[in-house]
């Protein structure tokens, strides 16, 4: 195959299309996934959660 | 600071500062019939200073074991007064720069008072002074307050911090005596590059190290968007600089890219650092501050996961929009417009997200100004995405390209987004790190917020209303095909505008010299008796009025 310009070209284009949706399908697909919902949610208690401001000793 | 430091610690720092002023000493002697002589006698001064400094300090007591029980916030301390000077310094040049588009006489024909060498300190000078140490700051703050651990060590956030505002002011000194490499916001030389690739890894280090100890087993999505900055900012600043200098004497290096590339390249690297520097760091910002301090969960925790992804998979496509109407193949300049317009998606689920969650807290928005502050960052960042996706399409941006309206737009998001959710982040935690028990005056808060606002609104009105005219008056015709109006014919129309936005940009200068003089009052109020119990309050807001 040789490295010129059309086939970067061509690379890019169709490589390109495939890679960006298979990476948004697994973003889709793990965000969306029923089990991960609960670490979710208590990570988006995070921020407000009263407690005191220290770091964590164990 | 130096007490913080553990005995071999110190000795780390002297060992780091003593190579920094060899360095220097190196550069000076090098370079001493160049202007990199004179950047290597600050280096110097500033490896040389810091050595003498911890030296004096070596042998006073150790830090007891019981910090560790703390987190280490006084780095972020520093990072936020730094962050200050440096909003007085990039605006009040912005400001003058401003002012010199409206009067051009005023350089006075002292070379380093012109136009040119100004804009990047001000460029520069907002973005990565201001910006850059705000970052920094709060990154450290939310990094442990979200993983429930302490930062690895004493030194290395220091090294960062210190080593980043070096970086800082080669880059300003450097524009000033007219050394650039003439890439927009990368105009630094290659050796103050190098510096900052150095710092940049230490940085990530930090991060890494950290999370690797946290607690909670997710990380929370604010941290994403600040590795996101961190890890991006470096690819993007290594390969749009990589250059060869001209010898090791010299400041001066030429780039490895040419002609297109160069501007793909560079351009690559500008947009991407409106993504990641000016975006995503201060989305970070946003995802922990706003819920925090309307005291209510990010309204979609899933919703910014996604537009995490979006905004990461899509900016990196975006950049040939800035080259429109160029050498550049049409079919790149396309899929530029293309992701841009895509890009409002993910932009406007970040933006919905943070309203959304303060729906319901309305009435704090209304009260507190902090609040206020970052509801009012959320809806400029709404705007100003909307109106980037909107200049990208080609045809549009055959209006505004070269115009008032790009600045209308960059300042839209520079002060209506980037400043707003700073200024609102470092109000809601400056009395706990101070270990105050509020803001010097919530009053003064209040008179910043509409000064900001007024000033904003001030600024991107003019801009939007002289980038247009600006662009229809370059595009008319007479009927015989030539152009109606003369560039100076538009420059003319141009001088009241340049000076409604120098007005709008001095209210938002105010407003900043206005924070910075009630966190020194805040700072410099007496610390609460009981000195234990102040370092729980971070949970709750400081006092409202009305509350
Ligand atoms: C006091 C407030 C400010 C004033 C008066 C001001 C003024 C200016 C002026 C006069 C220019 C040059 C425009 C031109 O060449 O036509 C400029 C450019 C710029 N400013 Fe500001 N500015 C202010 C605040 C900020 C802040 C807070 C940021 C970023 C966080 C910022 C980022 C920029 C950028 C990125 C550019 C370059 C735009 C481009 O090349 O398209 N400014 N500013
Ligand atoms: C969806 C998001 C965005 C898109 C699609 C977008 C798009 C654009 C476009 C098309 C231009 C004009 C390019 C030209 O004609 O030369 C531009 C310039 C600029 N935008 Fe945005 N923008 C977005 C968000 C932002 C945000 C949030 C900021 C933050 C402060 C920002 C800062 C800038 C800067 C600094 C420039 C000027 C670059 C220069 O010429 O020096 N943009 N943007």
């Amino acid at each position: 195959m040789p490295f010129d310009h059309d086939t970067v070209v061509g690379f890019s284009k169709s490589f390109g299309l495939f890679y960006l949706v298979a990476l948004s399908v697994i973003a889709l697909v793990w965000t969306y996934w029923p089990s991960n919902k609960k670490g979710f949610d208590e990570a988006a208690k995070r921020p407000v959660l009263e407690e005191e401001d220290r770091p964590w000793r164990g | 600071m130096i007490a913080d430091l553990t005995r071999a610690e110190r000795l780390w720092a002297m060992l780091i500062l003593g190579a920094l002023g060899l360095i220097g000493l190196a550069m000076a002697i090098g370079g001493r019939n160049d202007l990199l002589g004179i950047h290597g006698w600050i280096v110097l001064a500033a490896g040389l200073g810091g050595f003498i400094a911890v030296m004096r300090g070596l042998d006073a007591p150790e830090p007891s074991a019981e910090r560790l029980n703390e987190y280490y916030d006084a780095p972020t301390r520093v990072g936020l007064i730094l962050t200050l000077l440096w909003a007085v310094v990039g605006m009040g040049v912005g400001f003058w720069v401003a002012a010199l588009l409206a009067w051009p006489d005023m350089t006075f024909d002292v070379p380093w008072l012109s136009f040119g060498r100004l804009r990047p300190v001000h460029t520069s000078g907002v973005i990565f002074g201001f910006g850059g140490n705000a970052l920094i700051a709060t990154s450290f703050h939310v990094l442990q307050r979200t993983t429930r651990a302490r930062l690895p060590d004493q030194i290395s956030p220091w090294f960062v911090l210190l080593g980043y505002n070096l970086f800082c002011i080669i880059a300003a000194s450097g524009y000033l005596m007219g050394l650039t490499q003439s890439k927009e916001y990368a105009e630094p030389e290659w050796y103050a590059d190098i510096w900052l690739v150095v710092v940049w890894v230490v940085y990530f280090a930090i991060y890494m190290r950290t999370l690797a100890r946290r607690k909670e087993p997710h990380i929370y999505v604010a941290n994403w968007y600040y590795m996101a900055f961190i890890l991006v900012v470096a690819i993007l600043h290594i390969v749009n600089n990589l250059a060869v200098p001209i010898s090791l004497g010299s400041a001066k290096s030429y780039s490895l890219f040419s002609g297109v590339q160069d501007a793909m390249t560079q351009w690559w690297y500008g947009h991407n650092a409106v993504a990641f520097f000016l975006t995503a760091g201060f989305l970070g910002m946003m995802y922990y501050y706003l819920p925090k301090r309307a005291g209510r969960p990010i309204f979609s925790y899933r919703m910014s996961i996604i537009s995490f992804w979006g905004i990461t998979f899509m900016y990196m496509w975006a950049g040939s929009h800035h080259l429109h109407y160029t050498a550049l193949p049409h079919w790149v300049q396309t899929l530029g417009m293309a992701f841009s317009v895509v890009l409002l998606v993910p932009s406007w689920a970040s933006a919905g997200n943070a309203l959304l969650t303060l729906n319901g807290a309305w009435h704090k928005v209304r009260d507190d100004a902090v609040l206020r502050f970052m509801a009012l960052a959320a809806i400029f960042y709404g705007i100003t995405t909307f109106e980037g996706s909107f200049m990208a399409i080609r045809a549009v941006n055959s209006l505004s390209h070269y115009t008032d309206w790009t600045i209308g737009h960059v300042h839209a998001g520079a002060l209506g987004w980037v400043a707003m959710i700073t200024f609102g982040s470092l109000y809601s935690i400056v009395p706990s790190m101070f270990r105050r028990e509020r803001i010097y005056s919530q009053k003064l808060v209040e008179v910043h917020f509409w000064l900001a606002l007024s000033g904003t609104v001030i600024y991107v009105f003019a801009m939007w209303n002289s980038g247009v005219i600006q662009g229809l008056m370059w595009r008319t015709y007479t009927e015989s095909g030539g152009l109606t109006y003369s560039f100076i014919d538009s420059l003319v129309a141009m001088h009241p505008y340049y000076i409604a936005r120098a007005f709008g940009g001095l209210l938002f200068l105010l407003g900043a010299l206005t924070a910075l003089y009630n966190v020194v009052m805040t700072i410099r109020m007496p610390a609460p008796a009981a000195d234990d119990a102040a370092l729980d309050i971070p949970a709750k807001p400081a006092l409202q009025a009305g509350e």
